[in-house]
């Protein structure tokens, strides 16, 4: 099987659509969360998307057999909150080893059935490290900035035991996603290099920010390139920009990566901008009309889909992908 | 995949000798130093070890005056900003931690990288654990040998943070060429291939050292640092050079027209050279194309040791420039050839009262009424005054200036309009003033100064000033309020009890119905206390005017019609949330009870300590001071911060924005001086006594005369939790306790040069001069200072005897650097001002040298400063900071007074809870 260093240089990958946006259609109930082994749990658990990979795993094997269906090359895990610190909302801390590596190994199950089918396009396992519900370099209190409600270190701490079990559980790459606080980032990336350090591996890491507002920066604050400064200290494999915008509004950000970076740029855009009711209405063929700008222009290694991103999403940016070059780094 | 990994390798190094890589560091903007950036200024005033202001305002936790500072770099240009905790007395870490937190909240601060610098590894880390940019780390070196050094290096590549290497092993500093050299290669080969460390992140400081010392073996200093930078940028691809600047001028302190010329030269090569970035301060640069060329020549012969005797060829010419700086040939009078109105805006502008009279008689005779000269001719001076203050190409100094020619100038009219007034019954007077002000400094206080420049500041800007004067009575305020039906109210105060009398009359002009603006101001004042304490008891607007600068645009928003009511909207909202914030922050701080705070009090091991008993024990005193000897000790730094001009002196004259008019206030102020001690405006009195001392019951000191027991002190304890091994501070710590059973002493004085100050203020004011009215006050203020230090220095080496050796220059004694303190009640380590009252009681001070205490305790007249002296020589100054109810009560009992009273005089240290 090729490395996927040397796949990137012949071709555009393209990364799976959203996980949240799958499962809404299954139209789960608290009952369905909870399945059988947590049935007597004393919190409600509706909405805690990452359980399902215990209570659901049918459910969640097929979201990501779509996606490959309709020509991911790479699989995000369900995991986006598999964190201590996010799980805390549910009271599952110590689930938190066990719903990474259960999900990973659901998606790692599907990408080799996969690749088996067609050696000649494999298939990757990202796993999925979301950003935690908390950040490090904000006060979430107006009124009292130097105030923190989290730290370095406990982030450190919580991500160290998810990048455990997401390789553990198998995933090939490891994807940093959403990063709305840099800092958050860099716990993050602190805790992969000692996971490498101590295991004596490599493994190919993604990066990809979140720029908020139009103002053009993450929610704390940094510019497309600051951002890019302070995490380039890691060999990545990419870094990119996903979520909160939709394609069209990316573009200047990814045009700034794509002329600093050293690594490969990916982008996994939202469909459009929420409507009033919070849903996502750009369809497949307007948001690979958007994605073409990014092709057109070469600055694209890896694309994907954030928010509102379906299969037929996916479909029609893969089949966009191929026609293209990736840009050169 | 080793074979892959090797090849990775071998490809990656032939890339590294010629790819160009750039250092590049980040804050909320990327920072690249690439050709394009030819030297990068690390701003370095947000430093503990190398600014008094910061360290003091981080150990008070003024954070916001402290983010100032950070700010101002920004401001300034400083492209990355270098943050020092390092101070025994602080917690580096958490000092560090908290500050850079802050900082992330400011974004207009946060855009730059930061420096975090610190000699200790854990404040470092944790430094690098909240700032989410890259920064760099100041610094890491061999000293403590390659494992320590490949350690940390590897935490902070993994941190994300560039790096500054000393050049620096276990032998110690490297000091000549070649040590640079190897240091730095050795270091550079362990971190490029052992740590595998990106070279474009390292920085190596290459250690400047001064030069034209005298000393043979410093001659190659400058030049060895520039030949070793061009080794370091030849040879060790992509890393940068960086270094302070001013250790390299060290020896020529005092004679700055030569140390910005060796600034700017030793500059110019090193950064031929490839040195990149550095400390420099841009006050103490000369352009290198405006050296003069004699001196530029003998500078460089020293720099660039050209010659064997460069050294005293320059210290020869040294002395011939030294102090001539750059001062204007002669008077230039071709101004006065301009037009009327040019030479009366000239006039006002540069505050030159010589011809104004003329001037204006001229347009006088010009004008169909005088008003109009006034309302014409000099408010369109003044107008020009008040926009280059505005937009501070003017400083306070000169806008008193401006006022002196003003009112010289109305007084000189004001016969001819009364004259017409008679004459043309109609004709108002000018009346259409921009607004009335009410100025009074609180019942109680008598400090005046910054209050007189406020009203000076506003009346130049078309104000009509109501100015009560000092130690004016609330009920006096509220009522000349009613009867001059004034648009604002200024409050003044310097002592901490004018706290209480602001509260008061806010709520007083509450409880009458005023709807007019407060406005607070003076030294004691602040954001907080306005907010917390004065702002809720008045629905009016209240401000915090903290500087003269501000009193202008503050009235005019509060009082012009289209302005008024957002901006009072919005003050009032500020305040809302700076005061809950403050309520907040104060709530997360941990308290000791009183009685873990004693058992957790400072422990000097009285076994061991030196006690000496004084030479002469009682009561001295000493009538007619000679004020000549006082001059040596005056500390001139605060002189200048009463004009509102900051800095530190004598860097200040130089100070690139605000130093000419420092100059130019420091010469006025010289002339003063020579008149006020040559015609004896003043007189300086002192009295001081030395006791027998022993602290009883940990916090009480008694105060006893050849056995006989004369008085108690009762000193206050810190209660603020604190971090492990940092004690409780008292006074009291200071002194042998009883139970030790050896013999200590202590002491307490009182000194004043205020004698004849009001009345040389009055004479000044009577002709309607401002300016040296206020100068001579602030005259007067110095010398009392300069007094408190001189005797202080005198009972050490003499009366009391313990430092009999002790030879400090001016400079030292202003630092504080010899052993024993003298802290005064009402300041930080002892904040309450009923101690005075003892100290008055038992040295019989107003009997005998005539100052008295007025019913807010504040000493009459105002420059006179009274205090203790401990001289042992662990003791050393603190803040008392909050204290908790427990101790309050406690204090009351010790001291045998009624709760509320003490809780009233405590009120400012009370913990909010």
């Amino acid at each position: 099987m090729k490395n996927i260093q040397d796949i990137l240089k012949e071709r555009i990958l393209v990364l799976d659509g959203a996980m949240g946006t799958m499962i809404q259609q299954y139209k789960f109930t608290e009952e369905d969360y909870r399945g059988e082994r947590f049935k007597d749990w004393g919190q409600p658990l509706q909405g805690n998307n990452d359980l399902l990979s215990l209570t659901q795993p049918e459910a969640i094997k097929e979201i990501h057999g779509k996606y490959f269906e309709a020509g991911a090359d790479i699989a995000e895990t369900n995991t986006f909150s598999g964190t201590t610190i996010a799980m805390e909302d549910y009271g599952m801390e110590d689930l938190v080893y066990e719903l990474n590596y259960e999900s990973a190994k659901i998606a790692k199950e599907v990408a080799d059935e996969f690749t088996a089918k067609n050696p000649d396009k494999p298939r990757f396992v990202a796993g999925s490290i979301g950003p935690t519900n908390r950040t490090a370099s904000m006060s979430p209190d107006v009124n009292d900035p130097g105030f923190r409600a989290v730290t370095f270190d406990d982030l450190r701490v919580a991500y160290k035991l998810q990048i455990e079990a997401l390789l553990d559980g198998g995933s090939d790459i490891l994807l940093v996603e959403t990063v709305f606080d840099t800092l958050n980032a860099k716990a993050a990336l602190f805790a992969i290099e000692e996971v490498k350090d101590e295991r004596g591996i490599d493994v190919p890491i993604m990066v990809s920010g979140t720029i908020t507002d139009a103002s053009g920066r993450t929610l704390s604050g940094q510019t497309a390139e600051a951002f890019l400064v302070s995490i380039s200290h890691i060999p990545m494999l990419s870094v990119g920009f996903n979520c909160a915008l939709g394609a069209n509004q990316l573009t200047p950000h990814l045009e700034v990566l794509a002329q600093k970076a050293e690594f490969n740029v990916s982008a996994h855009p939202n469909a459009g901008l929420p409507n009033a009711f919070g849903e996502y209405d750009e369809t497949p063929e307007q948001m690979a009309g958007q994605i073409k700008e990014f092709l057109d222009k070469s600055l694209i290694n890896i694309i994907g889909g954030c928010c509102g991103t379906t299969p037929a999403h996916i479909k029609a940016i893969a089949d966009l992908a191929t026609q293209y070059k990736p840009r050169l780094i | 995949m080793m074979e892959e990994n090797k090849e990775k390798l071998s490809t990656l190094n032939s890339q590294l000798s010629t790819e160009k890589r750039y250092l590049r560091l980040s804050g909320l903007e990327p920072m690249i130093v690439n050709e394009n950036m030819n030297f990068i200024n690390v701003g370095e005033r947000t430093n503990v070890a190398g600014s008094r202001k910061f360290l003091r305002l981080i150990k008070e936790e003024k954070f916001d005056e402290a983010l100032d500072i950070a700010r101002h770099q920004v401001e300034g240009g400083a492209q990355v900003i270098d943050i020092n905790m390092d101070d025994g007395l602080l917690d580096g870490k958490e000092a560090m931690v908290r500050y850079l937190n802050l900082i992330m909240a400011e974004p207009d601060i946060a855009r730059v990288p930061i420096m975090i610098d610190s000699s200790k590894w854990e404040i470092i880390e944790a430094g690098l654990q909240v700032v989410q940019g890259k920064c760099v780390v100041n610094s890491i070196s061999l000293k403590e040998g390659k494992e320590k050094f490949i350690n940390e290096a590897k935490l902070i590549k993994r941190y994300g943070a560039a790096v500054i290497v000393m050049a620096f092993d276990y032998v110690g500093q490297a000091d000549n060429y070649e040590r640079r050299i190897e240091i730095a290669e050795r270091s550079y080969r362990i971190l490029v291939d052992e740590v595998d460390f990106a070279p474009e992140d390292i920085i190596f400081d290459l250690n400047i050292f001064p030069v034209a010392t005298g000393m043979d073996e410093h001659k190659l200093n400058a030049i060895d640092f520039i030949e070793a930078t061009r080794w370091v940028r030849q040879n060790l691809p992509h890393c940068s050079v960086s270094g302070g600047v001013s250790n390299v001028s060290f020896s020529f302190r005092g004679n700055n027209p030569v140390r910005e010329a060796m600034h700017s030269v030793f500059l110019f090569h090193a950064i031929k050279a490839g040195m990149n970035m550095g400390i420099v301060n841009p006050a103490m640069l000369e352009v290198y194309d405006d050296i003069p060329k004699d001196l530029l020549e003998r500078v460089e012969d020293v720099i660039l040791n050209r010659r064997d005797d460069a050294t005293e060829r320059l210290l020869d010419f040294a002395e011939t420039v030294k102090g001539t700086g750059k001062k204007e040939a002669g008077q230039d009078l071709s101004w006065r050839e301009e037009p009327l109105q040019d030479r009366i805006t000239r006039a006002l502008v540069k505050g030159i009262d010589q011809f104004i009279v003329e001037d204006v008689e001229e347009a006088r005779q010009a004008s169909d009424k005088p008003i109009e000269v006034i309302e014409g001719h000099l408010m369109t001076g003044m107008n020009v005054v008040g926009d280059l203050f505005g937009e501070g190409k003017m400083f306070l100094p000169q806008v008193v200036k401006s006022a002196r020619v003003m009112k010289k100038a109305v007084a000189y009219l004001l016969p001819y309009i009364e004259e017409e007034k008679l004459k043309n019954p109609k004709v108002e007077g000018a009346s259409d003033n921009a607004g009335k002000i009410l100025m009074a400094t609180v019942k109680g206080d008598v400090h005046d100064i910054g209050k007189n420049i406020v009203s000076v500041v506003l009346a130049c800007n078309n104000y009509e000033i109501v100015d009560l004067g000092v130690m004016v009575p609330p009920e006096k305020i509220i009522q000349a309020a009613i009867d001059e039906n004034v648009d604002a109210i200024g409050l003044s105060g310097l002592i901490t009890p004018s706290l209480d009398e602001m509260v008061y009359l806010a709520k007083e002009m509450q409880r009458k119905d005023f709807t007019m603006p407060l406005l607070i101001g003076g030294a004691t004042t602040s954001k907080a206390h306005t907010a917390v304490k004065i702002d809720p008891q008045y629905e009016g607007s209240v401000v915090h005017v903290n500087d003269a600068s501000r009193a202008v645009t503050v009235v005019g928003d509060l009082l012009k019609p289209d302005t008024k009511e957002d901006y009072i909207k919005s003050i009032k909202e500020d305040y809302d949330v700076f005061r809950e914030k403050f309520l907040k922050r104060t709530k997360k701080k941990e308290y000791l009870s009183i009685a873990d705070a004693r058992a957790n009090h400072y422990k000097i091991d009285w076994e061991t300590s030196e006690i000496v008993k004084p030479n002469q024990l009682g009561i001295q005193v000493i009538e007619n001071q000679d004020l000549n000897e006082l001059v040596d000790y005056i500390d001139w730094s605060p002189f200048f911060r009463s004009w509102d001009l900051h800095g530190k002196y004598p860097d200040i004259l130089e100070d690139k924005v605000v130093g000419p008019q420092a100059k130019e206030l420091f010469a006025d102020a010289k002339e003063m001086l020579d008149k006020l001690l040559a015609e004896k405006w003043l007189t300086a009195k002192a009295i001081f006594g030395l006791y027998e001392a022993n602290t009883v019951n940990t916090d009480d000191i008694e105060i006893s005369l050849n056995g006989e027991q004369k008085a108690t002190f009762r000193t206050l304890r810190q209660q603020l939790k604190k971090y492990k091994g940092k004690p409780n501070f008292a006074l009291s710590d200071f002194v042998a306790p009883k139970e030790s059973g050896k013999q200590d002493y202590m002491g307490c004085f009182c000194v004043t040069t205020g004698f004849g100050t009001a009345a040389k203020a009055k004479e000044f004011e009577e002709n309607l001069d401002d300016y040296n009215a206020i100068m001579v006050k602030a005259l007067a203020d110095r010398l009392a200072e300069a007094y408190a230090e001189y005797l202080h220095k005198e009972v050490r080496m003499k009366h009391w005897g313990y430092a009999a050796n002790e030879g400090l220059t001016n400079e030292e004694l202003i630092k504080e650097i010899y052993k024993g303190i003298r802290p005064a009640p009402g300041y930080p380590a002892c904040p309450d001002h009923l101690e005075k009252l003892t100290i008055w009681e038992l040295l019989k001070v107003k009997e005998t040298i005539g100052v008295e205490l007025t019913e807010s305790i504040a000493m009459w007249p105002a420059a006179s400063v009274s205090g203790y002296y401990f001289g042992n020589e662990e003791a050393r100054y603190f803040g008392l900071g909050k204290i908790k109810e427990d101790q309050v009560k406690d204090f009351a009992n010790r001291k045998a007074i009624d709760l509320e009273l003490a809780e009233k005089w405590l009120s400012p240290n009370i913990a909010d809870d």
